[in-house]
């Protein structure tokens, strides 16, 4: 029952919100549902829910992680959106009234509310091809949110996520009905069933449908060659939304392909989708040093890294055995770490109004000190310094490597890793040092430093350090169990 | 091998040239929309001798939803975004057509590599939905204009329709229903960003929207 609600909660307040004239209202009407999303999921946690629909709507042990983070993500991005858009709302009043059926902020307010439902559905997904429903929902839910400053610029990010996106999931769709033909028919697409039939699967049929299922879902999950949407989307959007897609959206795609692997250990084909995911893993990690290494925009920057640890993270998974729980780890913590950063560069943007790296400079000396400290701890905590979440999560995803005698992967793995640390080293410090040369106006420093907006990324920086520091008991049973079933024993 | 099935799926491949070497955004919404209706038809077709009610209202639904709902959608976007009627491929239509040729030489070769547990329908169907993947493919990378990588999506998806409809028979049909939701809410979707794009840029040919870009493919 409380998986239903944690889906139809969101939905149906999304769509009510479309509705509500008053801003005031609407906003409460955000930050009321993503609050009782968590609590809900608090309340789901460790309890055995059968759902509805025969078990279509379950979360199991795997799925669960990117619950918890998917809300705390959800209600930490509704407590800095609102007062984003108490903030931006002057900037559209003259268009309100003019032929429109909702305002912009209506729109906003009601897709990300949809966003989270649609999020929640794909997380609780048992079913395969709703599973596929719920990704490819996620997509349209949040492609308003991306255009939402209606610039050419984000109107073209929007096209290429809408685009690439769709046309990715499409071939992971080819991907659920291969798997289908490799069951024989036989059964429903459930997961469970699908599992517990893997001994007499196709493994042909089987080996081409993970394949499919990791092209289409890698699209959207942004790795590397299939990334091109990702840096668009994530630097046009409004600093919220790219949180959100960063922290949450990514990490949904990824439980796609997970699925998929599920199924093929199950099937005895293990061996086989950790090659492919060692590969694509440091690719992706190659692509993101690259592209920080020459890069002039600080939000790109930041969408790159996501690439750089979805890469991570990948790879973690396909080497198997600690890596697992290593990439859960550093999962939870890039989520965290990497919203708060994209919070942050939304106050710096509020600020100076200007993406460029070169343009900005001294954010830690001038008026904006708040920012330009909180800017410097989170790139120490995204490189994986060490009170952080993430370096406990490379750290063991690198043992393993070791342990496993591999020594090639473990040379590409360390290399690129430097480079990025030291593209983002350059950029961040050449942000933070130095004398801010001008003076903003009054409006844009109140904004840049208002209370939650400043509260929200210090809260997620605090949570990556102090799961860090002392890795609560609780925490490390649910990331065990996750990593339980993708086949760490 | 029964006949109608047969010349059902050929018609489906013919109709991925014609798309390809025609010159007219109208005519590619036409032909979309024919094959979407022929895809259609193919769950009906397959179980002519035992027909659920399930298949109906699938095989209703997608017909209504390819056949009139996208192109209606497609041709009102046209309208509103006032647009020259030509396709403009890269390349030139013969070499389009070449390539959709090749393709269906490749889909023919990559299905000829996966064993079947059960005996087939139809021993076209999956080559032809690989070739009506891969032509849906091709307009999206090859066509200059949003609205025809839309219909390049729609043909897409006609292609893995086929598969589905041919290789799995009647799934549940509610996540059926769920997912032809979707694809509708796609289009949709992609028709308000036409229209919004046609506005912002006086055009909608996305080869000129490349403002977006990383300082190593700059220079």
């Amino acid at each position: 029952m409380v998986t239903v609600l944690l889906i139809t909660i969101p939905l149906f307040f999304g769509v009510v919100s479309f509705f509500i004239r008053d801003d005031f209202m609407r906003r409460g009407v955000i930050v009321a549902c993503s609050g009782a999303h968590l609590a809900l999921t608090c309340f789901a946690w460790g309890k055995q829910d059968f759902g509805l629909l025969g078990g279509w709507f379950v979360f199991d042990d795997v799925s669960f992680v990117f619950l918890i983070i998917t809300s705390v993500l959800f209600l930490g991005a509704s407590l800095y959106g609102v007062q984003y858009l108490s903030n931006e709302s002057g900037h559209f009043k003259d268009e309100n009234k003019k032929h429109k059926i909702f305002s912009n902020e209506a729109v906003f307010s009601g897709c990300f509310l949809l966003f989270l439902s649609t999020m929640t559905t794909v997380i609780a997904s048992q079913h395969l091809a709703l599973l596929w429903v719920g990704v490819e929902a996620t997509t349209l839910a949040s492609a308003p949110l991306i255009y939402f400053h209606r610039t050419k610029r984000s109107l073209e990010a929007t096209w290429k996520y809408l685009l690439i996106c769709s046309v990715g999931i499409a071939v992971a769709l080819l991907g659920i009905f291969f798997l289908a033909v490799a069951n024989n028919n036989q059964s429903e697409m459930l997961l469970a069933k699908v599992i517990e039939n893997a001994w007499q699967i196709n493994i042909p049929w089987l080996k081409a449908a993970f394949l499919l299922l990791f092209v289409g879902y890698g699209t959207k999950m942004g790795l590397a060659p299939f990334h091109t949407w990702l840096p668009d989307a994530h630097s046009e959007a409004p600093s919220v939304v790219s949180a959100l897609l960063s922290g949450a959206l990514l990490n949904c795609a990824f439980l796609g392909i997970l699925r998929g692997y599920q199924i093929c250990i199950a099937a005895g084909l293990q061996s086989y989708c950790q090659e492919i995911f060692i590969v694509f893993g440091l690719l992706s990690i190659l692509f993101a040093a690259v592209f920080i290494l020459g890069q002039t925009d600080y939000k790109r920057m930041l969408a790159y890294s996501s690439i750089e640890h979805m890469g991570i993270i990948t790879l973690g998974i396909g080497l198997g055995g600690g890596a697992v729980f290593g990439a859960m780890a550093n999962m939870l913590g890039h989520s965290l770490t990497k919203a708060g950063l994209f919070f942050v560069a939304g106050n710096i943007f509020s600020y100076f109004k200007t993406k460029k790296i070169s343009d900005i400079q001294g954010i830690a000396a001038g008026e904006m000190c708040r920012s330009g400290v909180l800017w410097m701890v989170g790139f120490l905590l995204i490189t994986g310094m060490p009170p952080s979440v993430i370096f406990f999560g490379k750290f063991i995803i690198l043992k393993e490597a070791l342990l496993q005698g591999r020594y090639g992967v473990t040379v590409c793995f360390l290399i690129t890793l430097a480079v990025v640390f030291i593209g983002m080293t350059r950029i961040f410090i050449s942000m933070v040092q130095g004398v801010s040369a001008e003076k903003k106006s009054k409006s844009d420093l109140r904004q840049a430093n208002a209370f939650w907006r400043t509260l929200t990324p210090v809260v997620f920086f605090v949570l990556a350090i102090g799961i860090g520091v002392f890795f609560p008991v609780w925490l490390t049973r649910a990331l065990e169990a996750a990593a339980k079933g993708l086949g760490w024993f | 091998m029964e006949m109608p099935i047969d010349f059902v799926i050929v018609t489906v491949l013919l109709m991925n040239l014609m798309m390809l070497s025609s010159s007219r955004i109208r005519t590619c919404i036409q032909i979309a929309a024919v094959q979407g209706i022929l895809v259609g038809f193919m769950p009906v077709i397959i179980d002519i001798h035992s027909i659920l009610p399930g298949i109906i209202i699938i095989s209703f639904f997608s017909i209504i939803l390819k056949g009139m709902i996208f192109p209606g959608l497609l041709f009102r976007a046209l309208r509103e975004a006032n647009i020259r009627k030509e396709v403009e491929p890269l390349g030139g239509y013969p070499l389009s057509l070449l390539m959709g040729v090749l393709m269906f030489a490749l889909s023919f070769w990559l299905t000829s590599r996966l064993e079947y547990a059960q005996p087939l329908i139809s021993y076209l169907a999956a080559p032809v939905s690989f070739a009506t993947f891969f032509t849906g493919a091709l307009i999206i990378v090859s066509r200059m204009k949003a609205i025809t990588q839309v219909i390049g999506y729609l043909v897409l998806e006609n292609g893995i329709f086929l598969f589905g409809a041919v290789f799995l028979g009647a799934q549940s049909f509610l996540v059926e229903l769920a997912i032809l939701l979707d694809i509708f809410v796609a289009v949709f979707v992609m028709g308000i960003a036409i229209f919004h794009i046609s506005r912002e840029f006086d055009h909608i040919d996305t080869h000129k929207l490349s403002e977006l870009k990383d300082l190593i493919t700059k220079k």
